[in-house]
């Protein structure tokens, strides 16, 4: 099998990074959905190679290792964009008509939920109640959040990350 | 070495610190010579620039070398999250809202030097009136009773010095020295408090359930998921009062025999992660979790476990099946977590907000916490109030406070005069409250009558511009998306609902659909597995109760009152009203307005996208729909 993102120098310091993750979590109870979260964390993503690692490493079958991060959607199987873009689709935010600016930041970008834009700068994603409600409203971007959002400040808001 | 000297022996040492901490606190209570400047730097008031506000401050405090007389606190959430970000300078208790970096030096030249509080940033009553001391005479605080949130905004999180200093730790202190575990139950039960997660289940007896098996490995699980979109009360007790929930579930672990507790805490919480992580680390280094806590023969510790983004992993056998690390599907109950539950063994999993008013009732009293709230629902719950509604923000209220009182009285109601339509609470498990229902106290018994249910406290204020099919719609996609897949009635059945309701907003809908949403609505109710699946089909029974109108007009008229629904919505302007001032057309993403100052406005209705932009922006309510 053609381990491709394990094989060179670069994929082997994070593979021993996984590996390091995975010896700390040796005596804890339920040690799966902690290391896909550092895995995560690692990778940025959980391709199937690493999936297949865990699986080996825990001895845990890979079509369970496969079952739970297909369930959880706090965990991808494909690589995000430089930017992640939230819209936040809460109560409080689709109240107030979140679900326009989605519609303006898909065709801005010309991409659906769930995907990337071809050159990876942008994914863009629905979420539910970022915890500003009181700026609803509200859109994250990575980590910055902008609040009482109306769709015409999209194109704005995009180019603080067009360089 | 001085860490190693933090750790506290006895409660001599606990009371020491104590008495320090409360000298030291005592101009934010009382009266003090020292300063105390209190910032929000959590939630809404973090994303708006706290922490520039907070370096700019400290910047000042540090070059006018008066460290010791003026102290600079990052708090959690102070509530009125709408005017954010907050400051509150103490003892003065003056609160500045919408403060920006810019404002600090005003602030601190003349307020702090000058003894002149900067009336331009108080905070903004209902009637647009400044009030300079908002927690005493603003009507969003006077209202409140905080239990729950006493310490939100008052003390800083990180420091469990602070924490001590407001009585932290006292409860855990009385309960392992002077009472046996099956006082401590007793007590729970007598206080008659009720779980703040969502079904109301007594404490106390769900304590008692658990204390009576005789296995020796026993867990304590705090569900910190908080999965209803749109409410952010755990998350701000967590951000807030860590130590609150970890000396509460310290005391449960006591009560049922326990050493060990779990935290399930949703991954979308960074910043309550990380807060939560830290206070552990503290309570250890100060030997208040760990073995032999103040010298007793009583273990606890507390492990944070993270979701991923599973909203059925707030259910708790799913919760427990999550930490275990499987696919957090539910498992039908008998046998309760009680009995077993995680890892096989007797659990108990109570809310974050659950267990932030245990202290408390220990330390007050059981018979003060039974004089307030209602007969069958004791104490305060908190509540978090969003969507069309001026003050947003989390406001913690007796049970038994009206709608009336929450959405009026204290969060200044509807902006821009709208009219009241519904109140949504429980969530996608929930419904909604309208209009003739808002002089109901609410408790857990008259919201379930309603139709509704308590939820876990997120309170959603709609006006006339909210579609009611829509919004039974948008929790229903929800809960398609959530459900795990487990069980057929809800898996499928939740499926055919949405699309039922789907055909209805697309102006394709048969009177006979309303029935089929009815029958369709028991039969999961009374099928599902989880209560995932028992309580989705509650938004549409009960916008069907109260706003059957709405649904029909979509069906026999095919409009949509609100005008959200995009298939059957057409907007269009009223040449009588039109001033031609072009607003409109600006705004149109789409190009689809034509006309200017001589020749009369219209919408192209072939290119018109119904985003509704032009009906929201026209300042003379020109644009109309059908
Ligand atoms: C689908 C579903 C989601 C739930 N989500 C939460 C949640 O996010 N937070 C919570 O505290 N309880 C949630 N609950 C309720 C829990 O199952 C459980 O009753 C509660 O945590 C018990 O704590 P309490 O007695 O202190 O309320 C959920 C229940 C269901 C059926
Ligand atoms: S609903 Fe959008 S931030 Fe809460």
């Amino acid at each position: 099998m053609a381990n491709c993102c394990l094989e060179n120098s670069e994929s082997k310091a994070l593979l021993d990074k996984l590996d390091e993750v995975i010896d700390k979590y040796k005596d804890t109870a339920g040690p799966l959905i902690p290391i896909l979260h550092e895995a995560q964390g690692i990778y940025g993503y959980l391709p199937f190679e690493v999936q297949l690692h865990i699986s080996e490493r825990l001895g845990i079958p890979l079509a369970d290792v496969y079952g739970v991060v297909t369930f959880y959607t706090g965990f991808n199987t494909k690589p995000k964009g430089k930017y992640v873009i939230n819209v936040c689709l809460g109560t409080a935010c689709y109240v107030k008509g979140s679900e326009n600016i989605l519609d303006r930041f898909k065709t801005t970008l010309g991409i659906d939920i769930g995907d990337c834009t071809e050159d990876q700068i942008f994914s863009l994603e629905a979420c539910r109640c970022i915890g500003s409600c009181g700026l609803a409203p509200a859109v994250m971007i990575n980590d910055d959040v902008y609040g009482n959002v109306s769709p015409d400040d999209v194109e704005s808001i995009l180019a603080n990350y067009q360089l | 070495m001085a860490d190693c000297n933090r750790k506290i022996d006895n409660v001599e040492q606990l009371n020491e610190i104590r008495e320090r901490m409360k000298e030291k606190l005592k101009p934010r209570f009382e009266e003090g010579a020292a300063i105390h400047i209190l910032l929000c730097g959590v939630a809404g008031c973090l994303s708006t620039g706290s922490l520039k506000i907070y370096e700019e401050m400290d910047r000042l405090i540090k070059e006018s070398g008066k460290e010791k007389d003026i102290q600079l606190v990052s708090t959690g959430c102070m509530g009125l999250c709408a005017q954010g970000p907050l400051m509150v300078v103490y003892p003065d208790r003056v609160m500045y809202t919408h403060v920006k970096p810019e404002d600090v030096e005003e602030i601190w030249n003349s307020h702090i030097l000058g003894g002149k509080p900067v009336e331009r940033l108080f905070a903004t009553e209902s009637d647009g009136r400044k009030v300079a001391h908002a927690l005493d005479e603003h009507s969003f605080y006077t209202k409140q009773l905080k239990i729950a949130l006493k310490n939100c905004g008052v003390i800083n999180p990180l420091s469990i010095e602070e924490f001590i200093g407001v009585d932290g730790y006292k409860a855990l202190a009385t309960v392992i020295k002077e009472m046996d575990p099956e006082e401590v139950v007793d007590l729970i039960k007598a206080s008659n408090l009720r779980g703040r997660g969502g079904a109301g289940f007594p404490t106390g007896t769900k304590w008692a359930f658990a204390a009576s098996q005789l296995e020796r490995k026993k867990f304590v699980c705090c569900n910190a998921d908080e999965g209803d979109p749109g409410a952010f009360m755990d998350r701000s007790v967590l951000e807030g009062d860590p130590h609150s929930v970890l000396e509460a579930m310290a005391i449960a672990g006591y009560a049922i025999g326990s050493d060990q507790g779990y935290i399930y805490v949703r991954a979308e919480y960074p910043v309550a992660v990380k807060t939560l992580n830290e206070a552990i680390k503290q309570a250890r280094e100060y030997g208040l979790l760990g073995k032999k806590i103040l010298g007793t023969d009583f273990s606890f510790d507390v492990e944070v476990r993270l979701g991923a983004g599973a909203f059925v992993c707030g259910e708790e056998t799913a919760l427990m099946t999550s930490i275990e690390g499987n696919r957090g599907e539910p498992k039908p109950r008998p046998p309760f977590p009680a009995v077993k539950g995680l890892f096989g063994q007797p659990t108990i999993l109570n809310n974050v907000e659950t267990y932030a008013t245990i202290p408390r009732i220990i330390n007050m009293g059981v018979a003060w916490f039974n004089s307030i709230g209602t007969e069958g629902s004791k104490g305060t719950k908190v509540f978090a109030v969003g969507g069309k509604i001026r003050h947003t923000g989390l406001v913690e209220v007796p049970m038994g406070t009206t709608l009336q009182d929450i959405v009026f009285g204290m969060c200044g109601g509807i902006p821009k005069d709208k009219a009241f339509k519904a109140a949504q609470t429980g969530g996608p498990s929930g419904g909604c409250i309208p209009a003739i229902h808002l002089d109901t106290p609410i408790d857990y018994e008259n919201l379930i009558a309603l139709g509704s249910m308590m939820g876990s406290g997120g309170l959603i204020v709609m006006d006339e511009d909210t579609c009611m099919v829509d919004l039974a719609g948008f929790f229903l996609h929800f809960t398609v998306d959530e459900s795990c897949g487990k069980c057929t009635p809800c898996r499928i059945g939740t499926k055919r609902m949405y699309e039922i309701l789907s055909k209805i907003t697309d102006g394709k809908g048969e009177v006979e659909d309303v029935d089929r949403l009815n029958v369709l609505a028991r039969n999961i109710k009374n099928s599902a597995l989880c209560g995932l699946g028992q309580t989705a089909p509650n938004p549409i029974i009960s916008t069907l109760r109260y706003f059957e109108d709405e649904y029909m007009a979509h069906i026999l008229e095919k409009t949509c009152p609100a005008g959200v629904c995009k298939s059957i919505t057409k907007f269009f302007i009223d040449k009588e009203t039109c001033k031609h001032c072009g607003i409109c057309k600006k705004h149109c993403p789409v190009a689809a307005i034509s006309g200017d100052r001589k020749t009369d406005f219209v919408i192209d209705q072939e290119a018109c996208i119904k985003c509704g932009e032009c009906f929201k922006r026209c300042p003379f309510n020109s644009v109309l729909h059908h």
